[in-house]
């Protein structure tokens, strides 16, 4: 007796929302070539070889590369804190350490924007206003530094502290340790912490757009807005794909081949922790400046600008935009998690090689810039089905194929902890697999599945770009709230929104620490 | 309460030396003493004369030239086998490093795994590069923590044999932490067998097995007999009828018999023979054990003859061997 698996598995109510899924992210991409090469070959030839590609391509990267530098400066030292030494407070400090990401980059900008200046809360200070390349480098590190600081705490605490002993055993001092061994398995940490930061800024509209810094971007969003150039915002986003996909493959690359798990199957120890000493006092100053940075300045700052008086009419654009917000991504996170489930199922309990495309593409459409992402909607629907253009369904559509990586992560989680043998004992009773599913596997699945659906709702909420190209007209969201309202430096008006905006956002903080307080953030899964 | 207390044992030179005991006794603490990894309250640690610890010296575990095998192997994942083999040799020359990395790799037997990253290796050869870098640096000392509990029972025997003739062959001194007691009497030239945090008795394999000094040790390294006998000088009164003493004792005394210190015969074929009821028999293959009754207590007794007795039949009974009379403190 032979077991192969073959059609007999292809079920459409699994493989239909991955075919689904894999034409909705790819045919948009596809639409994004088609009008880069429509013009002449002069024409086209003048637009990509020109010096401001050269000078757009020098900016994102040197910001990237920046924002990775300063980001590493603020969570390797937080990080080893938390993990390896007697500093007091370690719950409190993880927190502080991950709240920035309830502030979104745009927020942060506003923040940095709002408390400098002449009429700002650190106007005594007589800090000047921040802005172009520095602006945009510490609102996006301060606001992306929870990436690389969860998971580099992660790496520390799971680190086999019998692999240390071992090293001291063979002759080599504490210091030795740290670079021999300690420093090498915080590698993927770091690489895995690294790409989401470094995705995030190449993604990045609202900080660089606020701060004036041209990135491909920004650019993308100059050329479409204001120059109306199609073409060529279809070969910027062109651009910034190659670049983002380049990134990707070099991170695949140095991870590649290398295993840092413990091989051990023994109980692993803790780690003993190194007391501060006099290092106590520089200790807690750093942590006290990172906090005060990251977290303190942009919840001050909104507050003060809330307090300078905010009318009544304020109040009613508020309520209207959290409608609005919500009418979008609310049947957005529904769509996602239908989608992600069918998806996450195979991959863990149907494991193929087409099983593996299916969750790739998902995660392609999450690592696509979200401008790049928007404008091949923009083309494809222009093309294929007009009447979806500046519709609200687009837009829904679109948060959903985007944040669909999101989604799929916890409910990969719940699967695995799921036991197939319930699905097993339920057909063994005589239920259908789709009966079985649901009466067995199902109502274990619910929590995951409320955590994905938390994750889109939140992320679409907070969404700046893809809403900006593809909202309908008359469609305002909180996110275009702060960002319209920061550009034109109205800072009180911007100040709800934010605060709205921020309050949501914790909630998916919480959500991250509250399972597992070892958590790593993998970019995808 | 302290882990470890009043423990004290010496180590020969070029000796295996097994710390034997239950889990929780204290004995991988004693050996992360040995090894640097945590510091005593109370007492010294010294090795061929030189303080390691205590007397206000710390000899940090980098300075102390002493090897550790880890249960979970702990090898380095982002290495090849050569590399966490040549991790210790960092100060020879490099062809020094290659030669001994090679020497070691083929005392092991694990030649042609070089380039190997440790995921890719059985557990079995997981331990042997283990143990393969320890011996690198050539330690005076080598401690092993449980070194063979991870691996499946066949492979267990055969890595513990291995194992010991390599050290042997190199001259190494050694002390293994297990709490498998067939291991240790295996493994070592001597065993200290511990419970909660002290040693109840040092000796070389045979002594702990037939002499056992406490009730601990007795029931700790297998099936025993326990009698309370009224002891005269080399000889008691007990219900087992009149047993000799392996010491000479006085009063009421906790003596122990191994199951297979006893004879078992159909007829009375000795005058010290006790008449006893087959309870039940146990048949393991090699061996036989028979549970019976003498008098008012029941007995168990092994024996390798195949006289076919079942439960009901009448038999006779006798120690072969002195009865060892345990220590009242450890009653």
């Amino acid at each position: 007796m032979s077991v192969a698996p073959g059609l007999r598995d292809f079920r459409w109510y699994l493989w239909g929302p991955a075919l689904l899924v894999a034409i909705g992210v790819l045919v948009p991409l596809g639409y994004l070539v088609v009008r880069a090469f429509e013009g002449d070959a002069s024409e086209l030839s003048r637009l990509v070889f020109r010096a401001r590609n050269a000078r757009l391509l020098g900016n994102t990267l040197g910001l990237t590369a920046g924002v990775l530098v300063l980001t590493s400066v603020i969570a390797f030292p937080l990080a080893w804190l938390v993990a390896r030494t007697d500093i007091r407070g370690k719950r409190f400090l993880t927190l502080l350490g991950v709240l920035p990401l309830a502030v979104p980059g745009y927020v942060m900008a506003y923040a940095l924007m709002a408390s400098t200046g002449t009429s700002g809360l650190l106007s005594a200070m007589h800090l000047p206003r921040p802005s172009g390349y520095v602006g945009a480098w510490l609102a996006l590190s301060l606001y992306t530094s929870p990436y690389l600081f969860l998971n580099l705490r992660a790496a520390l605490l799971g680190l086999d502290p019998s692999l240390e002993d071992a090293a001291r055993s063979l002759g080599y001092s504490n210091r030795e340790v740290a670079r021999y061994v300690v420093i090498p398995h915080l590698r993927p940490a770091f690489f895995a912490g690294g790409l989401l930061i470094a995705l995030h800024v190449l993604g990045d509209f609202g900080v660089v757009s606020l701060m004036r810094f041209e990135t491909f971007s920004y650019a993308i969003y100059l050329q479409y807005a204001a120059a109306f150039d199609r073409v060529y915002a279809a070969w910027l986003a062109l651009m910034l794909l190659s670049v983002t996909g380049a990134i990707l493959i070099l991170e695949m690359r140095l991870v590649q081949g290398r295993r840092y798990e413990r091989t051990g199957s023994g109980a692993a120890r803790h780690s003993q922790m190194s007391a501060l000493g006099r290092w106590r006092i520089p200790a807690y100053g750093f942590v006290g400046l990172v906090g005060s940075a990251g977290v303190l300045l942009p919840v001050i700052t909104v507050l003060h600008w809330l307090g300078r008086g905010t009318q009544r009419s304020h109040w009613n654009d508020l309520l209207h935009a959290l409608i609005d917000s919500c009418s979008a991504a609310l049947p957005a996170a529904f769509i996602a998690v239908a989608l992600a489930l069918p998806i996450a199922y195979l991959g863990v309990r149907k494991p193929s090689k087409r099983s593996r495309v299916a969750e790739r593409i998902a995660y392609l459409g999450y690592a696509t810039p979200p401008l790049a992402f928007a404008l091949a909607f923009i083309f494809f629907t222009l093309r294929t089905a007009p009447f979806l253009y500046q519709s609200l369904g687009l837009l829904i559509i679109a948060y959903a194929l985007h944040f669909l990586a999101e989604a799929i992560g916890p409910v990969r989680s719940a699967l695995y902890q799921a036991p197939a043998r319930i699905h097993e004992a339920a057909r063994s009773l005589g239920r259908s697999p789709l009966r079985a599913f649901f009466d067995g596997t199902f109502p274990l699945l619910r929590g995951g599945l409320g955590v994905s659906m938390a994750f889109v709702f939140l992320s679409a909420l907070k969404e700046l770009p893809i809403t900006f190209l593809l909202s309908p007209i008359g469609f305002r969201s909180l996110a275009m709230g702060v960002w319209g309202a920061a550009g034109e430096s109205l800072f009180s008006v911007a100040a709800p929104y934010a605060l709205v905006l921020m309050a949501t956002s914790s909630i998916i903080v919480w959500l991250l620490l509250r399972d597992d307080r070892n958590r790593s953030l993998k970019p995808f899964g | 309460m302290p882990v470890v207390n009043g423990l004290s044992f010496e180590v020969e030179d070029g000796e295996l030396f097994a710390l034997l005991g239950p889990s929780g006794c204290g004995k991988t603490t004693a050996l992360r003493l040995i090894g640097g990894f945590m510091r005593q309250d109370q007492g010294t640690i010294s090795f061929d004369g030189r303080l390691l610890a205590g007397d206000g010296v710390f000899v940090t575990p980098e300075k102390r030239g002493i090897g550790f095998v880890f249960q979970d192997y702990a090898l380095f994942p982002h290495l090849t086998v050569a590399q966490n083999i040549a991790f210790g040799l960092r100060k020879e020359k490099p062809a020094t490093k290659q030669e001994r990395t090679d020497e070691v790799l083929k005392l092991v037997g694990m030649e042609g795994f070089e380039e190997r990253l440790p995921h890719a290796l059985s557990g079995g050869q997981q331990q042997r590069v283990a143990l393969a870098r320890a011996l690198a640096p050539r330690p005076r000392l080598l401690l092993l923590d449980e070194p063979f509990s991870n691996l499946d029972a066949y492979f267990r025997n055969e890595m513990r044999d291995n194992v010991r003739a390599i050290l042997k062959e190199e001259g190494i001194t050694a002390v293994l932490v297990t709490h498998d007691q067939e291991e240790a009497l295996l493994f070592a030239d001597r065993v200290a067998v511990m419970q909660s945090g002290r040693i109840d008795q040092i000796g070389t394999p045979e002594e702990i097995y037939m002499t056992p000094r406490t009730l601990f040790v007795a029931q700790f390294m297998g099936q025993t007999n326990l009698v309370l006998t009224h002891a005269h000088g080399t000889t008691a009164e007990s219900v087992l009828g009149k047993l000799t003493l392996h010491r000479p004792a006085e009063g009421m005394v906790l003596v122990a018999i191994r199951p297979e210190h006893f004879s078992i015969r159909p007829t009375a074929d000795h005058p010290d023979a006790m008449e006893a009821k087959v309870l039940e028999r146990s048949f393991k293959g090699h061996d036989i054990t028979y549970r019976v009754q003498v008098g008012p207590v029941d007995c168990l007794v092994h024996t390798h003859n195949r006289e076919p007795f079942a439960p009901g039949d009448t038999v006779f009974v006798r120690a072969l061997e002195p009865a060892v009379v345990l220590d009242k403190a450890g009653v």
